[in-house]
């Protein structure tokens, strides 16, 4: 069934098709409309799960430590001052290997207060041992949600993960969305049965005290399982198209890439602005294309290197900083290519920070500051873009 | 594709009218998308709000800068707020007011078109919101979607007597500036 309505009443339908045991989530704005509707769900009987009023988003993700470890599938949302209030607890989840599904809502972090989006929020998480993977729509957001369940709770993976969707730009849209059938889900998606769980039957600890003779080990196992995520994330995109007929590509996705020059880096909901961009730019012969980074952690190091190994700049977008250098994929796409043959100029600009739009008008212009470093090298690594210098 | 504005004041229904025809274009097999100008919301602040519709998925995501049309619920917004910039010239801008398109003093080459939305919602709603009855204007002055969707759309969020009371405002608009 294809209709149009709220990008956060597709999430929390989506949701609801995952069947989780447990939901704790504390509403905050652009997120609190997800909350809504899952509350709503369960209030209507529609979804039978345990739904858990908090007083904060630090005991929203504590809660569902106690309820994954007992074997439950789980479920929260939270944005910006939410996920940094939780950023002690990903790290316990992640450490414990609980498979936690969460939709992070991209917004700004304060202060000044900014409840507009950018990606400062999970781009702070980014170490937390938590899989980031970037929607470019609704629909993706929507997707993604059982694909994220998929790839989490295998037991070679055990890692949690973050759909994250732009807030407002995705969270308030209105537009078509295709339905998940929860039949089909069910299929694609088995029940959550680990084989550690918090039983009195059978006593076990989680997340305990590690001294220096075991902590290294235990970090070593998560980093591998996170490398193990790479293949299942491409696996689960491509089980999820076999059921639902929606494919999104891999870690990463690319668009009018065959001959590009000049290969713009981005990801979430600006991805659209830029293709709409290329078209025009291409019709107009400027060899632009775009990779579209889905996975940010695991971090498609081998599928980025080469999917841009034939340009001649690379030029990443992005919504963050980070204050004292650049901003982070632009570091990490550098060190991507840094021990490889392929070496061209890479560029990259912070833009659309604290909600400040990024329409055509602005990716022209990044594409043609980008088309001049071939010839005359390059003029800044990075930059914040759109800076107004009378507001200085 | 074709760019609709909205502008009002908190409080109005400015988003809510943008959705509503992002549904009906849904309606009429079409793509739409709307979004509201993202605020802080504030009860009679000026507001905007976007939709987006066309023939092809549509993937852009930033405002709109060069609208097909705009659609004013208050004329007041007027004195605040450059309602017509980029619109274009062979576009339209719907404005509810009982004044003389002269005396709007709008710069633009685009068609004015005025309709009194209040006065058909106060007779037809017993309340002054025009969000709705707008819907009628925009869906007579320029076609871009078709009554019975727009109709549709309205009972999809509005039911009973409601639902048909604003049928009955539409109706008097849509007639009111049919071309």
């Amino acid at each position: 069934m294809k209709k149009v309505v709220e990008g956060s009443y597709a999430i929390a339908d989506a949701v609801r098709c995952c069947s989780p045991d447990v939901i704790s989530v504390y509403p905050i704005t652009p997120q609190t409309h997800i909350v809504e509707h899952l509350s709503e769900f369960v209030a209507n009987g529609e979804l039978d799960c345990e739904y858990i009023n908090v007083e904060s988003e630090f005991s929203s993700l504590s809660s569902l430590i106690g309820a994954s470890a007992a074997g439950a599938r789980t479920y929260t949302s939270t944005t910006s001052q939410g996920l940094a209030l939780m950023f002690e607890v990903l790290f316990n989840v992640s450490g414990m290997r609980l498979p936690i599904v969460m939709t992070t809502v991209n917004r700004a972090l304060s202060a000044p207060l900014s409840i507009w989006n950018d990606q400062q929020d999970a781009m702070a998480a980014r170490d937390a041992g938590w899989i980031q993977i970037y929607a470019e729509n609704v629909q993706e957001a929507m997707d993604l949600t059982p694909q994220l369940y998929k790839i989490s709770e295998d037991p070679k993976i055990l890692t949690p993960s973050m759909a994250c969707m732009d807030g407002f730009i995705l969270t308030h849209v209105y537009e078509p969305v295709e339905f998940l059938d929860i039949e089909k889900v069910r299929e694609f998606l088995p029940p959550f049965r680990p084989e550690d769980v918090l039983d009195p039957e059978d006593p076990k600890t989680f997340g305990a005290f590690a001294d220096p003779s075991w902590f290294t080990e235990f970090k070593y196992l998560q980093y591998q399982a996170m490398e193990r995520a790479k293949k299942k994330i491409a696996e689960a995109s491509k089980e999820f198209e076999e059921v639902f007929g929606r494919g999104y590509g891999g870690l990463i996705d690319t668009y009018a890439m065959e001959d590009a020059e000049v290969a713009l880096v981005a990801m979430g909901s600006v991805i659209g602005t830029i293709k709409e961009a290329i078209d025009g730019l291409r019709s107009e012969g400027v060899k632009v294309g775009l990779v579209k980074i889905r996975s940010y952690r695991p971090f498609p190091e081998e599928e980025l290197k080469k999917a841009l190994k034939d340009a001649n700049v690379i030029v990443t977008i992005e919504k963050d900083l980070s204050m004292g250098y650049e901003s982070a994929l632009l570091t990490d796409l550098k060190g991507a290519f840094y021990n490889s043959p392929a070496r061209m100029p890479i560029i990259g600009f912070a833009a659309g920070l604290g909600g400040r739009d990024i329409g055509v008008k602005q990716i022209r212009g990044i594409v043609e500051r980008a088309s001049k470093v071939k010839d005359a090298g390059i003029e800044a690594e990075f930059e914040i873009f759109d800076v107004k210098p009378e507001c200085l | 594709m074709k760019e609709i504005r909205f502008h009002g004041r908190g409080g109005q229904g400015a988003v809510t009218a943008a959705e509503l025809i992002a549904i009906a274009a849904f309606e009429d097999k079409k793509y739409s998308q709307a979004f509201p100008a993202f605020g802080v919301e504030r009860r009679g602040a000026p507001v905007m709000a976007f939709t987006r519709i066309a023939s092809e998925p549509i993937r852009i995501r930033s405002q709109i800068y060069e609208p097909d049309y705009v659609i004013v619920q208050d004329v007041t917004l007027l004195e605040v707020v450059d309602v017509a910039s980029g619109l274009k010239p062979e576009g339209k801008i719907i404005i509810n007011t009982d004044r003389d398109t002269k005396d709007l003093k709008l710069k633009t080459k685009a068609d004015v078109v005025t309709i009194d939305a209040t006065k058909i919602a106060l007779e037809k709603l017993g309340r002054p919101i025009v969000n709705t009855t707008l819907l009628g204007a925009f869906c007579g002055a320029t076609g871009e979607v078709s009554l019975e969707s727009i109709n549709k759309a309205i009972l999809s969020r509005f039911s009973g007597s409601l639902g048909e009371k604003n049928l009955a405002a539409i109706k008097t608009a849509y007639e009111g500036v049919s071309r």
